[in-house]
């Protein structure tokens, strides 16, 4: 139809509009009213009145608790994407190269763990570190404690949980981005003299670049933004900048405060997303889904 | 020497993907434990945390709301996924560049900050809590992964099919339903099965958004692990895990099964 690619078609549009309608509606919107509702004033539990007021972010700038939060969420995201870069890194690296025959079945494997209740998978872990979890029955049957001790709920388990769900993004990311390179560049690199570790170094790592920074964003955005797996897994201490939120809208019922923490935790991770869409952009991001 | 490098790296995958599935294999196992804890050590096999779980009102309660919520989340997430992602492989426009981005934008709000606006946004619209509300919260969550589990589903689709279909002189809509939607049958189930499991799985934004008194499975179970693991929890995530993986999997393996025999 050369006809109407001459003036703008609407048929895109149309068939955008019920999606963009509801990001709008459900994100955008929603999202303005967070900062509005951030100068609103707290009274009492559920009560607030509207105002316009700074009272909650000049709380939420000087009182030191909230800045050990960010410091003690910004320092776990770091430390759970950089274990999960390296845990990851290889296993990506072993099914893109490998010939082995079942390669899919080492791929429908690395899905699986997205099938599977996130709850589950995160409380699985009291099953290996809890008082009656599988190392201390060994430690018990082999005679090395009477006592079971106790491993669980610090901040080793909730770093553990983390890896173990986001491993599978990580992966992934990288998989996606070693499958697109060419296999013979390596053997290239190799008659032309370099070691196999050269190779590596010089022409794989620095290709794979883009699958390993997006699945460093996936995993520290998701970790920085969860509130459930230092409640599951951690102790009192073990909480991250999403807890106070969850503290502030679900226990203390300070709608104003939660919009104001809501929206740091937004400000903070949006930077963080926007120095890597800078860097990157945003289009390595959806290849994993493909 | 290179033999040894490539052995000490499928050792270290084999050692992740342990790492991946122990914890999961040490749960399905424990369902089955006739202990009266939760954990180990194991003491005998029996089926009776299964029967204690049928007979659990407020579990069964919750896995029906989970189950008509993520069948809802995946009609509503799959059809304006489905929409916006033909318009993505169909068209060129202008601006096409950031409206894909917009459109994957919502993954990369933190859960919380997403749960924590729309409450508010509903707060100021005076409108309560409500399966409503849990129902467009988790079918936007959704959206932007059918959208690209979909669009990377149709590119693979030739126009050729509904250029022949045309010039046979079938009218737009029937070319969608006789010829379109049929090829696109497992773009459409891909989704669908996406959104679904995205719905059955979240609890981030479940907590904030459910009315007092309703409960998904994961905000279900989240109750309950207040004081420990109860040995309901394993049986419970058996079957979870009976639900989320087994059907996708029969799913496929049906419809590979199909694709063969109609050949």
């Amino acid at each position: 139809m050369p006809s109407s690619e001459q003036s703008i078609d609407k048929r895109p549009w149309l068939l955008l509009s019920p999606s963009l309608m509801a990001i709008t509606l459900l994100v955008v919107i929603p999202m303005a009213f967070i900062l509005v509702y951030s100068f609103y004033e707290n009274i009492d539990l559920a009560v607030d009145k509207v105002a316009f007021q700074f009272g909650n972010w000049s709380e939420v700038m000087t009182d030191g608790y909230y800045r050990i939060a960010i410091w003690k969420t910004l320092r776990l995201s770091v430390i759970v994407t950089v274990l999960a870069a390296v845990l990851g890194y290889i296993p990506a690296y072993f099914i893109a190269m490998t010939k082995f025959r079942d390669k899919w079945l080492l791929l429908l494997l690395l899905i699986l763990p997205f099938w599977i209740s996130f709850i589950i998978r995160t409380l699985s872990w009291i099953h290996i570190f809890g008082n009656q979890g599988a190392l201390n029955g060994l430690f018990q049957l082999l005679g090395l404690t009477d006592a079971p001790l106790s491993l669980m709920y610090n901040e080793f388990t909730v770093i553990v949980g983390f890896i173990h769900v986001f491993l599978p993004y990580m992966i992934l990311n990288i998989y996606v981005s070693l499958e697109g390179i060419d296999e013979n560049l390596e053997p290239a690199a190799r008659t032309l003299g370099a070691t196999p570790w050269q190779a590596f170094r010089e022409v794989t790592l620095p290709l794979s670049m883009p699958g390993l920074a997006a699945g460093c964003l996936l995993v520290f955005v998701l970790t920085g933004g969860s509130y459930v797996t230092p409640l599951i897994l951690g102790g009192p201490s073990d909480f991250l900048f999403g807890n106070l939120i969850y503290d502030a809208i679900v226990t203390e019922l300070n709608w104003p405060m939660g919009a104001t923490l809501s929206f740091t935790l937004l400000l903070l991770l949006g930077l963080v997303v926007v120095l890597y869409s800078r860097l990157m952009g945003l289009n390595q991001l959806s290849k994993a889904f493909k | 020497m290179k033999l040894r490098i490539w052995t000490l790296l499928k050792t270290y995958t084999i050692l992740v993907y342990i790492f991946m599935f122990a914890p999961i294999g040490v749960v399905l196992v424990l369902a089955f434990n006739s202990s009266q804890f939760g954990g180990f050590p194991i003491e005998g096999f029996s089926f009776r945390w299964f029967v204690k779980l049928s007979e659990n009102e407020a579990i069964i309660r919750a896995l029906r709301t989970s189950l008509v919520l993520g069948a809802c989340t995946a009609v509503i997430a799959t059809t304006l996924g489905i929409l916006a992602a033909l318009a993505l492989v169909r068209y060129t426009f202008r601006g096409k560049d950031l409206i894909t981005t917009v459109l994957i934008a919502p993954v990369l709000v933190p859960e919380t900050v997403l749960a924590v606006g729309l409450l508010i946004f509903m707060r100021w619209l005076h409108v309560p809590r409500s399966f409503g509300l849990l129902l467009l919260g988790h079918s936007i969550i959704a959206l932007p992964f059918v959208v690209l589990v979909v669009q990377a589903r149709l590119t693979g689709i030739r126009r050729d099919y509904e250029e022949a279909a045309r010039s046979l002189g079938a009218n737009p809509l029937q070319t969608f339903f006789a010829v379109t939607f049929p090829l696109m049958l497992p773009a459409v189930f891909a989704g669908a099965l996406f959104a679904f499991t995205i719905s059955f799985d979240n609890i981030t934004a479940t907590i904030f958004w459910r009315p007092s008194g309703m409960e998904t499975v994961p905000t279900q179970i989240f109750g309950m692990l207040r004081n420990s693991v109860s040995p309901e929890i394993n049986a419970l995530g058996f079957v979870m895990i009976c639900i989320t993986v087994g059907v996708p999997l029969m799913a496929g393996a049906l419809a590979r099964y199909y694709m063969r025999n109609t050949k």
